[in-house]
């Protein structure tokens, strides 16, 4: 049958094929080539970097010295302990918030639902950078500024995306289950603990791993409130590179590929949520 | 029979009530927080802001009430005004991003041999964070370095290449490479997402009827992300009006390639001059609103006449469904 096919194509159909697969191999490429120079810059030694040029292939590809003295010199270790803190309470957090407000927003008809909503959704369109002019004066009157609970705090707020996923999931929830549970004397509170937040699963799975992936990424307000090196998280931790060390980039671009390991490491196995995640959220303008 | 489900329904009906204050309560309860956390760091800063832009202040220290003299001065200083004109880079770039993820997301949308594969190495580049992206470019556009090389394999000569972080202009298109670079992957399986969605048996219908594939995307893909396109064209271009990660990662604002935001942030942070900034801010929300607002009217006008001929060809299908039922029910 496939033998068959393939005589038919024509000189058309071929050279559209070949364009397709051009295509795609070029923005493949055009996508990885700034990647890959650095992970191949980073296995040189100072030597080798000064002396070829960056695309040449490093001698030796064990050479995990720049990676051990990256991850000294940006004090890492401490940084990977701070994203963790944050990522694990930001994310309880916003979830809780998140899972709370769409039951509510979603099963309760009462004065004001839809004017919420509005609220959320209006927040989201106030651009981050430009708010952080005021919201560093109130920070600072809350005494956040320096305390990884402040920023802890302060992200676990605004979220809407997330909201709008799970009030989508829940209108596919159906009411009788809420109702039924009503009959048998179940209080709102156990409703939302014991159906809602076990059937809402895959809608927090995938906002967890959206809302994972923008703060384990955050950096401008991570280095507004938390100024101390000491409480630096991964994405800031880069910053030490800046001053002292020029243009050393075998050892940045080994700094680099260490911050990146933890993204590419949820997303060779969460590939599949993150595309959902990503579709989702685009849903909901 | 009756009276009995008349009864329960009554005493449903009664639990429900008795619940009313229930209600009340996990309703305040589960709302409390997110509230108070939205006011807290978005409306109330938002309020905050615009009385900061009458203000001559500092984060600490005395406030000076002065009017309208911060906006006076965001519409008279020149460096402030002139870098507005940098979205236009990135406007052209944004829609270079859509066309390159929407021909991607065609492409990868019929079978593709390591589609997967494919998608993943250009998706990527968006879980990247925006310090490690500024050191990434740095390096790749550095004179001799990872672009130039490439350009050499090409066949360019290294003489004839231009510094492309310091050349006034071409560093802005070089920062919106980094920004295309960065998001095509995202928007290209945000089309895909919604290209899938479209029933695969039009496809089949289309292919049996002879239609080729530019056809296929003309008629059948492109209708169906009408909407999502149009979302992300507004959204790109309110995004440009706002363009702030590039430069001030990778050249922090210097060459000429301070946008808007970063002089912005400059001003606000380093200068602290608050009052200034707050005025910035708000202006630039002006700008966006209205901009959004804008473009919503147009495109609610030229999708205005493609809706009007959906109905009028759907009332004509009812209205011959009807005709033909008479007709049957006549027979």
């Amino acid at each position: 049958m496939a033998a068959k096919r393939r005589k038919h194509y024509g000189v058309g159909q071929i050279s559209a094929i070949f364009i397709k697969y051009f295509s795609l191999v070029f923005f493949s490429f055009v996508a990885v080539i700034p990647i890959v120079s650095c992970v191949i810059t980073a296995f040189k030694t100072d030597a080798e970097y000064q002396s070829t040029n960056v695309m040449t292939l490093p001698e030796n590809w064990l050479n995990f010295d720049n990676f051990i003295s990256a991850f000294k010199m940006a004090n890492m270790g401490r940084a990977f302990l701070n994203s963790t803190i944050v990522l694990v309470c930001v994310l309880i957090g916003s979830i809780l918030i998140g899972t709370q407000l769409a039951y509510v927003l979603n099963r309760f008809n009462f004065l004001g639902n839809a004017l919420i909503r509005n609220l959320f959704l209006f927040a989201s369109l106030l651009p981050g950078v430009a708010m952080q002019i005021s919201v560093y004066n109130i920070m600072q009157q809350l005494g956040f500024i320096n305390h990884l609970y402040g920023y802890i705090i302060m992200m676990m707020g605004t979220d809407v995306i997330s909201i709008y996923i799970f009030i989508q999931f829940m209108e596919n929830i159906s009411v009788s289950l809420d109702e039924s549970a009503i009959i048998d004397g179940a209080s709102y509170m156990q409703i939302y603990w014991k159906i809602m937040l076990p059937l809402l699963r895959p809608a927090i799975v995938t906002s967890m791993i959206l809302k994972g992936v923008s703060t384990y990424n955050e950096y401008y307000s991570a280095n507004l409130y938390l100024q101390r090196p000491e409480l630096r998280t991964v994405a800031i931790s880069l910053y030490s590179f800046t001053g002292p060390l020029g243009s050393r980039y075998n050892l940045i671009c080994a700094g680099v590929i260490i911050s990146l390991l933890p993204a590419l490491f949820v997303f060779i196995i969460c590939q599949k949520q993150i595309y959902n995640g990503i579709t989702a959220g685009a849903v909901k303008g | 029979m009756i009276t009995y489900t008349d009864h329960r329904k009554k005493s449903l009906r009664q639990r429900l009530r008795s619940r009313k204050g229930q209600q009340a309560i996990i309703i305040f309860a589960f709302m409390f927080i997110p509230l108070l956390l939205l006011f807290l760091f978005t409306y109330f800063p938002f309020a905050e802001m615009f009385k900061f832009s009458f203000y001559k202040m500092k984060y600490t220290g005395t406030r000076t009430y002065v009017g309208l003299d911060n906006y006076k001065e965001v519409f008279e200083n020149k460096q402030i005004f002139s870098s507005l004109k940098l979205c236009l880079y990135y406007m052209a770039g944004s829609i270079v991003q859509l066309v390159i993820a929407l021909y991607l997301a065609t492409m990868l949308s019929f079978k593709t041999k390591g589609g997967n594969i494919f998608k993943g190495f250009m998706f990527f580049p968006f879980l990247i964070n925006g310090i490690a992206i500024g050191f990434i470019f740095k390096f790749f556009y550095t004179r001799g370095f990872v672009f130039d090389t490439v350009l050499q394999w090409c066949g360019f000569n290294l003489e004839n290449l231009p510094f492309w972080l310091r050349t006034q202009g071409l560093n802005n298109v070089s920062l919106v490479g980094t920004s295309v670079w960065r998001y095509f992957g995202q928007n290209m399986v945000l089309f895909i997402g919604a290209i899938m969605s479209v029933d695969a048996e039009m496809y089949e219908a289309a292919e049996l009827d002879g239609a080729n594939k530019f056809q296929q995307f003309m008629h059948i893909i492109l209708p169906s992300i009408k909407t999502i396109v149009t979302l992300n064209i507004i959204l790109s271009i309110t995004g440009s009006l706002s363009a702030f990660e590039p430069p001030y990662v990778i050249t922090n604002g210097g060459n000429g390639t301070a946008t808007y935001f970063v002089v912005m942030n400059r001003i606000a942070h380093t200068n602290q001059k608050v009052g200034l900034a707050s005025a910035m801010a708000i202006v630039l929300l002006m700008i966006i609103f209205t901009a959004t607002i804008l473009q919503k009217l147009f495109f609610k006008f030229a999708f205005r006449n493609a809706n009007a001929e959906d109905e009028v060809v759907t009332s004509k299908k009812r209205r011959r469904n009807k005709v033909s039922k008479k007709q049957k029910e006549a027979v």
